[in-house]
């Protein structure tokens, strides 16, 4: 009995130190201006938990946002809060929203949602808003101003007046290359909003954005877009400091626009080709992003992974976890003024695995 | 018996005659064959999106949109993973096996035609690189 427990103890215990090995745990930057300003988060995004009938989930999927979770729960410093980016759901349905949200319970700490349109479309987000809140909203941390944007919404003829069912709005819009499907926008509305809540906010106060889409136009056939990005950059533009993260595209990108530093997060679920692969297609994927590794689609998790973002002085440096490849870190470069990949940034250092076709 | 003596027939009489040599083809069976291509190219399509090909509603097109990253223009290569020379077909039915956790096609089914049909048409235009990585 007791050997039976003391084996389990150390079972426990050694893959605990293995899976806190594995995990990047020196990347603090040191700090210099105000030490207390420095923080990290964790950011997780695009788990697309799927129903199959019941209780029956596909198991790949749940699979990438469990590891990101407990991987998480390991960090040592523990981070301030939890991102947690959209489209925690496939298809938008109360099943596979609880069953997310009961995954994501296990966090140790505050966790904050993004919306993206996987969880939005079947009820236009009623179920979503129930278990995590506001779909848009803004808080401060250590100095430094957080913006969440529910950026995946449409043109509301699309939305009201398309389709002859909710399940077939949320099908149309689940289809990546689906030509049915509908450029993103944050809108009117909410644009409204933010030019009142950034009003309140000095200039010199970093501001850190997160929307599902890229508030930036990489690809319009595959919504890697949204369709007001330039007029959201604007209501941006008189501020010092701004981070944009975004999710949506399930592969690392970055890039730089006038004083915004965008960058991407990673999918727990599945990698997502770049845009220049589709043959057929012109698109506008930033210069500046190194990319990922291509995928061996014979390792489930691989090119999948969840994110770990220092905040140093205001600018924001993203560790990219991923399960069965190297660890990638971009980091925002005061002097080059945009993100660099810390290890792969200039082109002798690039290899093999990263050209895409 | 009778009938088909008369085809035989009339069939030498036609090639005797130059009426109608084999290497000769009209617009029209242009057309049509583009259209049989079509066809197929989109009941490809449809199975690339049919949460039926597997048994646990996963499609292709969710990690390959556009069957982008399949590069059918590389096969056969050495698949690494595999440890010997594959052809594209292979690869189709090892992601039907696994992310949709479906039964494999033979490599004549007509559904795999279909979704080779497809892959292959969404790449068309792009060189022919037999065993690239």
């Amino acid at each position: 009995m007791d050997i039976k427990y003391d084996r389990r103890s150390f079972i426990k215990t050694s893959t605990m130190s293995v899976g806190a090995a594995a995990l990047p745990l020196t990347m603090v930057e040191l700090a210099f201006a105000k030490p207390s300003d420095n923080f990290t988060f964790a950011y997780i995004s695009d788990s697309h938990i799927q129903q199959i009938k019941g209780t029956q989930f596909v198991r790949n999927w749940d699979r990438g946002l469990i590891r990101a979770v407990a991987e998480t729960n390991l960090l040592t410093p523990k981070p301030d809060f939890i991102m947690y980016g959209g489209d925690l759901a496939q298809m938008g349905n109360k099943p596979e929203l609880d069953h997310g949200a009961e995954i994501l319970s296990k966090l140790n700490g505050k966790v904050y949602h993004v919306m993206g349109e996987h969880d939005y479309y079947l009820d236009l987000g009623e179920y979503w808003s129930k278990l995590f809140g506001k779909q848009y909203y803004s808080f401060n941390h250590k100095g430094v101003h957080f913006v969440v944007l529910n950026s995946i919404l449409t043109y509301d003829d699309w939305t009201f007046n398309r389709w002859p069912s909710a399940e077939q709005r949320m099908a149309e819009m689940a289809g990546l290359d689906n030509p049915n499907g509908s450029p993103f926008m944050v809108g009117d509305k909410q644009r409204e909003w933010l030019k009142k809540d950034l009003a309140k906010v000095k200039k010199d106060t970093p501001i850190v954005v997160f929307s599902h889409s890229p508030l930036q136009k990489i690809y319009k056939g595959w919504n890697f877009w949204t369709e007001d990005a330039e007029q959201v950059q604007a209501l941006l533009a008189p501020f010092d400091k701004v981070t944009v993260f975004y999710g949506h595209v399930h592969q690392i990108q970055y890039n730089q626009i006038g004083n915004i530093a965008f960058t991407s997060a990673m999918a727990t679920a599945w990698p997502w080709p770049y845009p220049q692969s589709y043959a057929q297609a012109q698109q506008l994927l930033p210069k500046l992003t190194v990319q990922m590794n291509r995928a061996d689609p014979f390792f489930e998790r691989d090119a999948t992974g969840w994110q770990f973002i220092d905040v140093n002085s205001g600018r924001a440096s993203a560790t990219f976890n991923l399960y069965n490849n190297t660890t990638r870190t971009v980091a925002f470069d005061p002097q080059a003024g945009h993100p660099k990949d810390k290890t792969y940034q200039d082109e002798d250092q690039r290899i093999s695995p990263q050209v895409h076709y | 018996m009778k009938i088909a003596s008369v085809i035989a027939c009339a069939a030498l009489a036609l090639s005797v005659t130059g009426v109608a040599s084999a290497d000769e083809f009209t617009k029209e069976d242009l057309a049509r064959w583009q259209e049989q291509f079509d066809g197929v190219v989109k009941q490809g399509r449809g199975l690339w999106t049919d949460s039926k090909l597997g048994t646990n509603g996963v499609v292709c097109a969710q990690c390959h949109p556009n069957a982008a990253n399949t590069h059918p223009e590389t096969y056969p290569k050495f698949q690494k993973q595999l440890g010997k020379v594959a052809n594209f077909w292979e690869m189709v039915n090892w992601c039907i096996r696994n992310p949709l956790e479906g039964n494999q096609l033979a490599a004549d089914d007509p559904k795999m035609i279909a979704l080779i049909s497809y892959a292959t048409w969404e790449r068309r235009g792009v060189k022919l690189e037999p065993g690239k990585h």
